[in-house]
């Protein structure tokens, strides 16, 4: 049963494996409108790898259609650029067939959440050992500006000329509705939070789903700023610590308590409400990270940032491998002849 | 009493009841033991698309058809000579397939008021002389039974459970059949539960016994063991075959297997088979979609796998577009269509032909691909094997076209030895000082592979247009010529790599009856017939559609009139006639149903008794045999 596969396993990676982040930029042009927000995740991306101690030829980034689609061509590791839509299940595929890989899935919110959404919900179910990177522009972009499953309604797009009627998906709660094991976001105006965000998706055993906010300064611009730029984005984001209290704003003067299910805000310096009093992040609590994730659209609320869950489960590809062995180990490894001659045969 | 011995070279016989009846699994037992037996076996399940249909209803009816004999047995039979009938309803409803004089044995207490109407009989057909042309053999199975389980202890209800097997026990005394091999099957089916396995075994002895007994049952047929090149046979069906070529297939290229699929009918039984193969290291995914199927196998060709997808006409239309990207990214992958009546969900169990011009074309963009067709559920393992060998050597998807027909009909496989099949050779990419994901062997245009793992060679391939060598993006007007073309030419040079279309009967002469896929056995038997009467026929079946032979060309030129009978419109036709300017007549039959020899003997005959050509395309506006001739 031992295939060429083993023998590309078995050699050990020769020469240098100190990587800087240059290594893994291949000489090509990146072609990303100036002060694309999908440029912001590139480079901690770039960074990240190097720290992963990972060969790099064991890395791949995997895509499917729109802006976001052009991210693995930006990256000097293996990577392929599929349809769209369907980024998931080339990756499952491939994480399945070939579990010794760190696969990475880079996907819009058209590409994943619309013409993707059913593989997108499979995939978060499945739990297969991948790291989904979701750039969420609120609109599509190279199809040059129509509203997507995340535009807001009243949205004016190119195909919403009155503005948008449907009501979005909420990402992250569609994650946690569908059992992904690992979910965060993050935006494009702080690398170094992303880069954190991006090591600890990658530390994840199992689907690990990122959305991660990016301007298109061409079709939306601005969509996030409140949530992203210096000056607005500490009273109206929380960044989501594990078993740390909700703080936010400003002057850290904010937080939120849990009343019942439902969370509000309260201030800390009126003498009514100490941080004592704060809900407390606990990111295997998955009942908590549906209260986090459905802050999202309430205006009342900060927008929730960082790491909304992390559970524990075992990979889907680790059970597939898993199976063989028990099965192998069971009856033996399979016999070829007898396999042929099935359950009846006769000769002649 | 002594009994009569009639000696015969083939006979095909029909067992039908109701879905809970236990029909193809006696069908299959039967079947099986004639293989045991020597003989030359072919069988169709015809089951309804309901799973569990209320019982003794006519839409509940499920039949398995067994033909079997000394030589020639390539169809699962034209017409009937002997029918199990279970109840009034499967009567009803196979009663058309028995020939005159032909044996009819059924269970009486099936035909109680209820089974009557609900098979809506106004009289009861065992009693009012409509079956006055057939030898009727009305057998109360119940009280049977009951009879001969008179000193066995097993509990009643689990004894009527048994009446298949009885009736079983009845068709092997008819053809002299031994009980060994289904005795045993019954003890390693039931293994662990005794009174079953006593039941089962007292039960096809007692039907036995009761034929050997009963003085109305006054002969006995011997079907003489075949002429077969010896070895180690077994039965098999299309799906089966697949599932065992794809794993012989990566074992033969030293790859892992990997297929993605999705439940579909008639291909699931390929799903079923490999996902059990967990021993042989096979991987699967019951993907969420079609679209999912197909692209996880593309993800794990990437990755290196030989890797497979397996679909009936809706899911190949729903996979098309991936097929594309398999295309641009010359991937190998196989993808296996067992064809089934369309359009859209059509007559999902019943078999059809009518998937060839989106196996061919069904893509957008110039998107050519080898497509294969099986010939018989045998052939379906070589043709694996010969589409994985495709796949691997030119880097590019490959679709083998099987059909509902040979996917679900068996026949009996002579089991090869593996160590003797060919490796299939995959051209992996070695030295990454010269690595460019597009350079190619110049020998036959396939890319070299590289797979992620392979250290120096990390590299960008998706569904954008590339520039040969480099892969690199291109958006250039000449390149993006020079690539179609070149994907073109690749696949176009496979001719050269695949045998020669073989003419049977005349290399040259007045007519030329052509086939595809599973239309191959009943045209086989037709010439055959057709030849012992003297007539001069020649007869040649395409396995590869594209590329066609290369000799194709020269052949269909050589006669006056090529005939290609299809289970469509006249697909592989009018590929014929455009790419070959060769006008030919079709045989078109699109009723869920393979052709019967005996149809395409009959058609053929009658253009072959028009000696002028003139005449009879002054007469036939459309060139086609009507179906109702």
């Amino acid at each position: 049963m031992k295939t060429i596969i083993d023998e590309i396993l078995d050699k050990p990676h020769g020469g240098e494996s100190h990587y800087t982040a240059k290594d893994f930029k291949p000489e090509v042009d990146v072609r990303w409108c100036a002060g694309c927000g999908a440029i912001s995740v590139l480079s901690p991306a770039q960074r990240l790898m190097p720290e992963l101690g990972i060969p790099k030829e064991k890395i791949v980034f995997i895509s499917g259609i729109g802006c976001s689609g052009r991210f693995p061509y930006y990256m000097d590791t293996y990577g392929f650029h599929g349809i769209h839509g369907r980024a998931l299940p080339i990756a499952s595929g491939l994480k399945i067939a070939r579990p010794d890989l760190s696969v990475w899935v880079v996907t819009g919110d058209g590409d994943n959440m619309s013409i993707g959404g059913n593989h997108f919900i499979h995939a978060c179910r499945r739990n297969v050992d991948m790291n989904v990177l979701m750039f969420n522009n609120e609109v599509y972009s190279l199809t040059k500006g129509q509203y997507s499953p995340t535009s807001h309604r009243g949205q004016i797009t190119k195909s919403s000329p009155l503005g948008v009627l449907d009501d979005p998906f909420n990402p992250v709660a569609l994650a946690l509705g569908a059992s992904a094991t690992f979910v965060a976001r993050g935006h494009d105006k702080d690398r170094q939070q992303l880069q954190e965000l991006l090591l600890k998706a990658h530390q994840h055993q199992g689907f690990s789903f990122v959305e991660i906010y990016t301007n298109c300064r061409i079709f939306n611009d601005g969509a996030f700023d409140l949530y992203t730029n210096a000056d607005t984005r500490d009273n109206h984001t929380i960044f989501l610590e594990h078993g740390k209290p909700l703080v936010f704003g400003k002057t850290k003067n904010k937080g939120i308590i849990l009343d019942g299910y439902t969370p509000r805000v309260v201030n800390l310096d009126q003498g009514e409400h100490s941080i004592d009093d704060l809900l407390i992040h606990n990111e295997k609590d998955s009942t908590l990270a549906f209260i986090l994730a459905n802050m999202t659209y309430n205006e009342d609320l900060p927008r929730p940032m960082g790491v909304l869950q992390n559970l524990e489960r075992s990979s889907y590809d680790d059970r597939v491998v898993k199976q063989i062995q028990d099965e192998v180990e069971a009856k033996g490894i399979g016999n070829l002849e007898s396999l042929l001659l099935g359950s009846s045969y006769w000769e002649i | 009493m002594s009994k009569l011995v009639e000696h015969l070279e083939e006979v095909t016989v029909r067992f039908a009841g109701d879905s809970g009846d236990g029909m193809q699994l006696i069908g299959t037992q039967f079947s099986d033991t004639s293989g045991f037996a020597g003989n030359e076996v072919n069988t169709f399940p015809d089951y309804p698309s309901e799973i569990r249909a209320p019982e003794g209803t006519l839409y509940g009816v499920s039949a398995f058809q067994v033909h079997f004999g000394t030589k020639n047995i390539r169809t699962s039979g034209d017409f009937v000579d002997l029918l199990v009938a279970m109840n009034a309803a499967s009567l009803k409803v196979n009663l058309a397939h028995v020939r005159e004089q032909g044996i009819i044995i059924v269970n009486k207490d099936g035909f109680d008021a209820r089974n009557l109407k609900l098979a809506s009989y106004s009289s009861n057909p065992l009693e009012d002389g409509s079956l006055a042309n057939y030898h009727v053999f009305p057998i109360d199975m119940a009280v049977e039974l009951k009879k001969a389980f008179i000193e066995v202890e097993i509990p009643s209800k689990l004894v009527q459970k048994t009446r298949n097997i009885f009736a079983l026990g009845i068709t092997y005394w008819l053809f002299n059949r031994p009980l060994e091999p289904t005795v045993s099957w019954i003890n390693k089916k039931f293994k662990g539960k005794e009174d079953v396995i006593l039941a089962n075994v007292h039960s096809l002895q007692a039907g036995w016994n009761y034929a050997e007994k009963n003085p109305d049952f006054r002969k006995q047929y011997i079907i003489d063991k075949s002429n077969l090149l010896p070895g180690k046979y077994r039965s098999i069906t299309g799906n089966q075959a697949v599932a065992l070529g794809l794993v012989v297939a990566a074992t033969k290229a030293h790859l892992p297997l990997f297929l993605g699929s999705y439940p579909i009918t008639p291909a699931t039984d390929i799903l079923h088979a490999l996902s059990g193969y967990k021993q042989y290291g096979v991987k699967h995914l019951q993907a969420e979609d079609e679209i999912a199927a197909i692209a996880s196998a593309i993800g794990a060709a990437f990755g290196g796998s030989l890797a497979a997808t397996t679909t009936s006409g809706p899911g190949l239309s729903l996979k098309t577009e991936a097929m594309g990207l398999a295309i641009m990214t010359e991937l190998p992958l196989i993808i296996i269509d067992v064809q089934r009546a369309g359009p859209s969900t059509g007559l999902p169990t019943k078999t059809e032909q009518s998937d060839l011009m989106q196996a061919m074309y069904g893509r957008h963009g110039e998107a050519p691909m080898p497509v294969l067709a099986a010939a018989s559920s045998a052939d379906c393992f070589s043709m694996t094997l010969e589409a994985a060998r495709i796949a691997l050597k030119y880097m590019t998807p490959v679709i083998l076209l099987t059909d509902g027909y040979i996917g679900q009909a068996s026949e009996p496989w002579r089991i090869p030895d593996t160590d003797k099949l060919p490796d299939i050779a995959p051209t992996f990419a070695t030295d990454p000082s010269n690595f460019k994901p597009y350079l190619r062997n110049p020998e036959t245009l396939g890319r070299m592979w590289a797979i992620p793992g392979m250290q120096g060679m990390e590299h960008r391939i998706g569904g954008l247009e590339k520039e040969d060598g480099t892969g690199a993006v291109s958006t250039d007007p000449l390149n993006h010529q020079k690539m179609v073309e070149l994907r073109q030419k690749k696949v176009d040079d496979i001719a050269k790599d695949i045998p020669d279309l073989e003419v049977i009967g005349d290399a040259e002469g007045d007519l030329l009856l052509l086939t595809w896929g599973s239309t191959y056995g009943a045209a086989k038997i037709a010439v055959e017939h057709l030849h012992a009467q003297g007539h001069n026929v020649s007869f040649a079946h395409l396995r590869y559609l594209n590329p066609f032979p290369k000799n194709l060309a020269e052949v269909l030129h050589k006669f006056d009139r090529v005939v290609i009978p299809e289970l469509n419109l006249g697909q592989l036709k009018n590929l014929i006639q455009a790419k070959y300017l060769k006008r030919v007549i079709g045989i078109n039959k699109v009723q869920g149903k393979p052709f019967k020899s005996v149809e395409l003997e009959e058609k053929i005959s009658v253009l072959l008794t028009m000696k002028n050509l003139k005449k009879w395309h002054a007469h036939a506006s459309e060139l086609d045999i009507p179906n109702d001739l």
